[in-house]
């Protein structure tokens, strides 16, 4: 307990502090360009993006050992990584563009054929002499083990600077997102957005390449945004938040991994978020999943509440044992099945709000008013006082000509 | 109006006219959607493209916005070429295109029809919030500006896709089908703003499949069966002989009748 809290209080040391830092911009950013992923359904892109950096890496690595370095060098492995990250996203999108593949398929022939390669590239580099040592596996999933202060700093810099390109691309990449024909209309390049959103999805896989590693960087990209979709109807918001949500699973998730030895720092951060997407699943207020339920179990009360009251006023029998427990429930029947006084009147009450439909839907001139009609929305809420007592005028009218006929 | 002289490639299409073609063939694959058709659409009115289900009415207005490659064809915008004009231009997709979850709300995508204005830069004002609350006002949703736009109803969301329109400020609306599938206050309400569009002096073109409608709604007709049928103001273009050219045995005579009737 005590070293999470030193962890999380940054006093875990020098290292954890460089990791935690390095993992809350890395969150930020990844969560932030991640939604527009997401708003463009395209969540799927970024293992494509991230699978394809592993070539890069490798190939990287034998360019530099070939030219006489000793091939460890991080900006040349990322450089490596970003330029095969961008051979995979071209081809993915010349693929679905060119052919009648559907883009799920083009990804998924991408991202294999990149990874297989790449791991090709591994098993080479680690019967090379200069290889045994390299530590290219790391790229898989993530070492913190050697994090140095300029990796810290490259984070950073690279973090913000996707950070400032999501605010500054927002409005065209939110168009698009929403509604492409219409971007296209105002003149908006579909294509160069599409691209510029995939160039800043690729620049946080390449800089998480390391912290987090290739394989879960996905995860960082799209559990925030899924995570802040449930909390707002806003996408502004809903960008800005799957930003913090990443923050804050970075920095947690950094903190946990160094309070205890072994706890790998990439897992760790993936965890966290997903414990606060699975959270949001189930409580968000408006989209969760125990609200819907709530909602449903609300909607089923009225729908056998009003059923049963008909079958009250037409003094039909009930046999639905939840339409019996709910009026039961709420007095309106007696145990035995009698209708109470109390369910009388509300049974008579409805059954004259279903006359008062009746004739609204046969003379009101506005649809617009009379569509509501679904047997169960009050009238009340339709149609002004005015309106209700002149159908109530007419029902009376008709009633006098049912009777003298 | 700001026609200047058309360069050559343009040269004989009406530098006046809101949305001119020549020769327009789109094709999907090789089978074409529109063959060799020509229009000029008045300024200041209210125009119709009216044609069967399949004519290539919509495909029409997504080429002549570039949004589908043509196979062959020129188009002017108040005699310029589409990209130099698209300020001017504002377009009402089709309702269907757009994903009804999508987090935003009824005032959200209003003040998308500012982004133009507003750049990557500028921040969204109160009195850009206001602009969009006014043109929510005009098409009677000021009420539901703050509900996502998957909550509200066909009608209501093809009035918002309308706002979002105005809050350009074009001097050309194009719309796809406006009417498609909303109860009859919206029509009301979006025809009323049409008109009020038109008033101001801007021009409006509709693709439209309702017959009965169009004598009492528009001013000028583009009539298309692949080809141009006919084109003209309604009294001229939108006869039953224009009509059965175009619909071919899909129209009966009764229904011939009495869109003569209420076209004179």
């Amino acid at each position: 307990m005590q070293g999470i809290w030193a962890a999380l209080t940054l006093q875990a040391g020098y290292n954890a502090g460089l990791v935690a830092i390095g993992a809350t911009l890395l969150g930020f950013a990844a969560g932030a360009a991640g939604a527009f992923l997401f708003l463009r359904k395209r969540a799927l892109v970024s293992d494509a993006v991230a699978h394809a950096t592993l070539p890069g890496v490798g190939l990287a690595f034998i360019a530099m050992v070939l030219m006489g370095g000793d091939g460890r060098s991080l900006l040349g492995l990322l450089l490596g990584s970003a330029i095969s990250a961008w051979l995979g996203l071209l081809a993915v999108e010349w693929i679905s563009r060119k052919t009648r593949l559907p883009e799920d398929a083009a990804i998924g022939a991408v991202l294999s054929s990149f990874f297989g390669l790449g791991i090709v590239l591994l098993t080479i580099i680690q019967s090379m002499s200069a290889g045994r040592q390299a530590g290219l596996e790391s790229f898989l999933l993530g070492s913190t083990a050697g994090m140095l202060r300029q990796d810290a700093i490259l984070i950073a810099v690279a973090g913000s600077v996707v950070v400032g390109l999501v605010w500054l691309l927002r409005r065209p990449m939110t168009l698009v997102a929403f509604d492409a024909q219409y971007a296209a209309a105002r003149g908006v390049n579909l294509r160069r957005v599409d691209l510029a959103m995939m160039g800043l999805v690729m620049a946080v896989t390449v800089i998480g390449l390391k912290l987090v590693g290739l394989i879960l960087i996905v995860a960082m990209l799209i559990i925030p945004p899924v995570t802040a979709r449930f909390w707002t109807e806003r996408a502004d918001r809903v960008v800005w938040l799957a930003g913090g949500v990443g923050a804050v699973a970075g920095y947690v998730g950094a903190a946990l991994s160094a309070s205890a030895p072994d706890l790998p720092t990439g897992p760790i951060i993936v965890l966290v978020s997903a414990a606060l997407f699975v959270l949001s699943l189930f409580f968000s207020p408006a989209r969760g999943v125990a609200a819907a339920f709530q909602a449903r179990r609300r909607f089923q009360t009225r729908v056998h509440r009003r059923q049963g009251l008909l079958s009250l006023s037409r003094s039909e029998p009930i046999h639905d044992p939840l339409t019996l427990r709910i009026l039961k429930g709420e007095g309106l029947i007696r145990p035995d099945g009698v209708a109470t006084e109390d369910g009388l009147a509300q049974a008579a009450k409805i059954a004259r709000d279903e006359r008062r439909w009746e004739v609204a839907r046969a003379v009101h001139h506005d649809t617009a008013l009379t569509g509501r009609y679904d047997g169960l929305t009050p009238i009340e809420d339709v149609f002004t006082p005015d309106e209700i007592e002149d159908f109530d005028t007419r029902i009376g009218g008709l009633r006098v000509v049912a009777g003298s006929a | 109006m700001t026609a200047s002289d058309p360069s050559g490639a343009e040269g004989g299409l009406d530098p006046r006219s809101p949305l001119a073609v020549r020769g327009l063939t789109v094709t999907y694959g090789e089978k074409p959607a529109l063959f060799s058709l020509d229009a000029t659409f008045p300024a200041g009115r209210m125009s119709a493209i009216v044609g069967p289900n399949g004519a290539g009415k919509s495909t029409f207005l997504k080429a002549a916005l570039d949004l589908i490659p043509r196979v062959s064809g020129e188009v002017t915008v108040f005699g310029r070429p589409v990209d130099q004009v698209r300020d001017r231009i504002a377009y009402v997709p089709q309702r269907a295109s757009v994903d009804w979850d999508f987090p935003t709300t009824a005032i959200d995508v209003v003040l998308m029809g500012l982004y133009g204005r507003l750049g990557l830069w500028r921040r969204i004002t109160g009195g850009h919030r206001d602009q969009a609350r006014t043109c929510l006002d005009r098409v009677g949703m000021a009420d539901f500006a703050d509900r996502q736009i998957g909550q509200l109803s066909g009608g209501q969301q093809q009035r918002v896709f309308l706002a979002r329109a105005l809050a350009q400020e074009a001097d050309l609306y194009l719309l796809d089908e406006p009417f498609a599938g909303v109860d009859a206050a919206t029509e009301r309400a979006i025809i009323d703003v049409l008109k009020s569009l038109k008033d101001e002096g801007r021009s409006v073109i509709a693709v439209h499949h309702d017959l009965s409608t169009v004598p009492q709604y528009f001013d000028h007709v583009l009539l298309i069966n692949l080809r141009r049928v006919a084109e003209g103001p309604i009294a001229e273009a939108f006869t039953p002989e224009t009509l059965t050219k175009a619909y071919g045995g899909r129209l009966a005579a009764t229904q011939l009748d009495r869109l003569a009737l209420s076209a004179s």
